[in-house]
C-alpha cells in the first residue's frame, strides 16, 4: 500500500484507483481466457468423474453380488469378440449397398416419369411400412419357396441394405432438393442436357450434403445388424446369445455384447464427428 | 398476316453493313397462371449492339430476358437467335424435339445471372470448361485454351485454380462472364449482373461489361445501372407492366424521357442513387 490510509481518509477508493490503473487490457484478456479454460477443464473432469462413479459403482456392485461369474469373460469373451469383424463386415457392405439403392430410389422419387416414380414410391412405402426383422427373415426363409435360395450372409446384407436404402432414399431426395435452383438454371443455360445436369452439377453437391446422414445411418446400422443373428449369421449378438444360453450365463454374455456395441458406436461417432468437421471446413470453400 | 417488327430497331454503330437482326423476339407473351406478365413484346437486336432493358421490379424485364433462352417457356410468340427460330410450345415444353431446339438457342445465347450461379464444387477453370466439353464436345486442351483466354480477359488468370467460394462477389461475377464467353455465344444475356454485389464491387464488373460492349459483343442487359446504360447501350428499352413504354437511344430515354412513367421511374432510381450515405 503506497498510499497511506491516513492521508486521503478514503482508503477503499485509493485502493480501487490503484488496481484500476494496474489492470492492463492484455492482462484482462489473458485472465478471461485462463478462467474459461479452467471452467472447461473443470467441466470435463466432473463429467468423467461422474461416469467413473456410475460405471465403476455398477461394476463393483455386480462383482460383490456374487451372482456374476468373472471367469465367463475369460472362457467366452474371445468367442463373442470374434463376432466384431462379422458385425463390421455386414454393416459396411450393407451401407455401401444401401447408398446404391438410395441413389436409384432418390432419382426415381425425383423422376417426372410416373412409372419410375411409382416404383420408387412403392419401394419406400413397403420398406418403411414393414418391420426390419420381417424383411430379414423374409429374404432368408420366404424367398426359397420360390426357388430363390440366398445364403445367410448375402441375405442379411441384402435385407439390411434394402431397408436402409429406403430411408436414405428420402434423405438423398431432400439433399437434391436442397441444391439452389440457380445451379440447375446455370447448367441449363449452358445448354447441358438433363442427364449431365444431374450427374455433373446436382449430385456431386447433394452427396456432400448427405454424407453426415450416411454416417449416422452407418452407426445405427451397426446396432441393427444384430437382427441378422436371427438368420444364423455369427456376429456379436448371435455369439453372445449362444454362449449365454449354453452356459446359463445370459447376463454376462449379453453385457459383453452390449459393451461391444456401445464401444463401437462411440468410436464410429468420433469418426463421424471428425468427418462432419472436415465437411464443414470444406464448406468454407463452397 | 405479316410478322410484327421492332419499330425502333436499327443497326448499331458497330453493326456490319447489310447485317440482319441477330436476335428477334416477336410478339412475346407470358402468363404465370392468369397473371399476364408480358403483353406482346417485339424486339430486334443487330450484331454487335448492346441494349439495356430497364424498369421497375416486377415490370417483366427479367422474364423477357429469361424467355429469350427459354429458362421461362413463353406462352405465345417466338424467339429467333442467329437464324434459328423457336416458337413457344407450352403444351409440349418437355418434348424431346422442343428441348433440343431450346438447347440450340442456349448455345447461341449465354446468360450471366444476378446470383452468379457458379458451380461451387468445381474450380474456376473447371467451371469454364464444363460447358464447352459437355455441350459443345470440345477436347479438354482446346477448352482449357479458350477458357484461359477469357479468364485473362476478365483479369482473373491468377484465380484459375481457386474454388468460387474463395472469390469476392465481383470476382465471382467476372468468372461467370468468362464462363458465358467460353461458350463463344452469339449473344450475351445479363440478368441484373450487379444487383447482388456490394456497391464497392460493382465497378469491376461494369468495367468488364463496358469493354465487351466496346469490342462489339452483342449484349442484352437487364440492369439498374443507369450509368452503364448511358455509357454502353445503343438503345434503352423501358418496360412497364409487361410492355415497352419508351424506347430509344440512352440520351433520349434517360436524358429526355417523354413518357411520364419513364420520368417517374428515373426520378426514383436516380434519386435513390443520390441519397447521401
Amino acid at each position: 500500500m503506497a498510499i497511506g490510509v491516513g492521508d486521503s481518509g478514503l482508503p477503499g477508493r485509493a485502493a480501487a484507483e490503484d488496481t484500476f490503473r494496474l489492470a492492463h487490457p492484455d492482462v484482462i484478456v489473458a485472465e478471461i481466457a485462463a478462467s474459461r479454460a479452467r471452467g472447461r477443464r473443470r467441466f470435463r473432469a466432473i463429467f468423467f468423474l461422474t461416469w467413473l462413479v456410475l460405471v465403476g459403482g455398477l461394476v463393483i456392485t455386480l462383482a460383490q453380488s456374487g451372482k456374476v461369474d468373472p471367469s465367463f469373460i475369460g472362457k467366452w469373451g474371445p468367442f463373442i469378440l470374434g463376432g466384431i469383424p462379422v458385425t463390421i463386415f455386414v454393416s459396411v457392405c450393407s451401407i455401401v449397398l444401401a447408398v446404391v439403392f438410395a441413389l436409384f430410389g432418390a432419382l426415381g422419387r425425383l423422376s417426372r416419369n410416373p412409372t419410375v416414380y411409382a416404383i420408387a414410391t412403392l419401394y419406400v412405402s413397403i420398406v418403411r411400412g414393414t418391420p426390419l426383422i420381417v424383411q430379414i427373415i423374409f429374404v432368408y426363409l420366404a424367398l426359397p419357396q420360390f426357388g430363390l435360395v440366398i445364403p445367410a450372409l448375402p441375405a442379411g446384407i441384402l435385407a439390411l441394405s434394402f431397408n436402409y436404402g429406403a430411408y436414405l432414399t428420402e434423405i438423398f431426395r431432400a439433399g437434391v432438393e436442397a441444391i439452389p435452383r440457380g445451379q440447375r438454371e446455370a447448367a441449363q443455360a449452358l445448354g447441358m442436357p438433363e442427364r449431365s445436369i444431374m450427374r455433373r452439377v446436382i449430385l456431386p453437391q447433394a452427396i456432400r450434403i448427405v454424407i453426415p446422414a450416411i454416417g449416422n445411418d452407418f452407426i445405427s446400422m451397426t446396432k441393427d445388424s444384430a437382427l441378422v443373428s436371427y438368420i444364423t449369421i455369427d456376429e456379436v449378438f448371435w455369439r453372445a446369445n449362444n454362449a449365454g444360453t449354453q452356459t446359463f450365463r445370459n447376463f454376462e454374455a449379453l453385457l459383453i455384447a452390449a459393451l461391444v456395441y456401445w464401444v463401437m458406436t462411440i468410436v464410429f461417432s468420433l469418426g463421424q464427428e471428425r468427418l462432419e468437421k472436415r465437411m464443414a471446413e470444406s464448406d468454407v470453400r463452397l | 398476316m405479316t410478322e410484327p417488327h421492332d419499330p425502333f430497331a436499327k443497326p448499331g454503330a458497330l453493326t456490319p453493313i447489310g447485317a440482319t437482326p441477330i436476335v428477334r423476339v416477336v410478339d412475346l407473351q407470358k402468363f404465370y397462371g392468369a397473371n399476364h406478365v408480358l403483353k406482346g413484346v417485339t424486339l430486334e437486336i443487330y450484331p454487335r449492339e448492346t441494349i439495356c432493358l430497364i424498369g421497375k421490379s416486377g415490370s417483366g424485364k427479367s422474364t423477357l430476358l429469361r424467355c429469350i433462352n427459354f429458362l421461362e417457356e413463353p406462352t405465345v410468340g417466338f424467339i429467333e437467335v442467329d437464324g434459328l427460330r423457336v416458337g413457344s410450345d407450352p403444351l409440349h415444353a418437355r418434348s424431346r424435339a422442343h428441348q433440343e431446339q431450346i438447347r440450340q438457342i442456349r448455345l447461341r445465347a449465354q446468360m450471366v445471372f444476378q446470383e452468379f450461379n457458379l458451380f461451387p464444387h468445381m474450380r474456376v477453370i473447371d467451371n469454364l470448361i464444363e460447358g464447352p466439353i459437355r455441350v459443345k464436345g470440345l477436347g479438354r486442351d482446346e477448352a482449357i485454351a479458350t477458357a484461359e483466354k477469357y479468364l485473362a480477359k476478365v483479369g482473373l488468370s491468377d484465380k484459375r485454380n481457386e474454388f468460387p467460394g474463395r472469390l469476392s462477389g465481383g470476382q465471382k461475377q467476372r468468372v461467370a462472364i468468362a464462363r458465358a464467353l467460353s461458350m463463344e455465344p452469339k449473344v450475351l444475356l445479363f440478368d441484373e449482373p450487379t444487383s447482388a454485389l456490394d456497391p464497392t464491387l460493382v465497378g469491376e464488373v461494369i468495367t468488364v461489361m463496358e469493354e465487351l460492349a466496346h469490342e462489339g459483343a452483342t449484349m442484352i442487359v437487364v440492369t439498374h445501372e443507369m450509368a452503364f446504360a448511358r455509357e454502353a447501350a445503343d438503345r434503352v428499352y423501358f418496360i412497364e407492366g409487361g410492355e415497352f413504354a419508351e424506347v430509344g437511344p440512352p440520351d433520349d430515354v434517360l436524358g429526355h424521357p417523354k413518357d411520364a412513367r419513364t420520368r417517374e421511374f428515373l426520378a426514383r432510381t436516380l434519386g435513390e442513387a443520390h441519397v447521401p450515405a
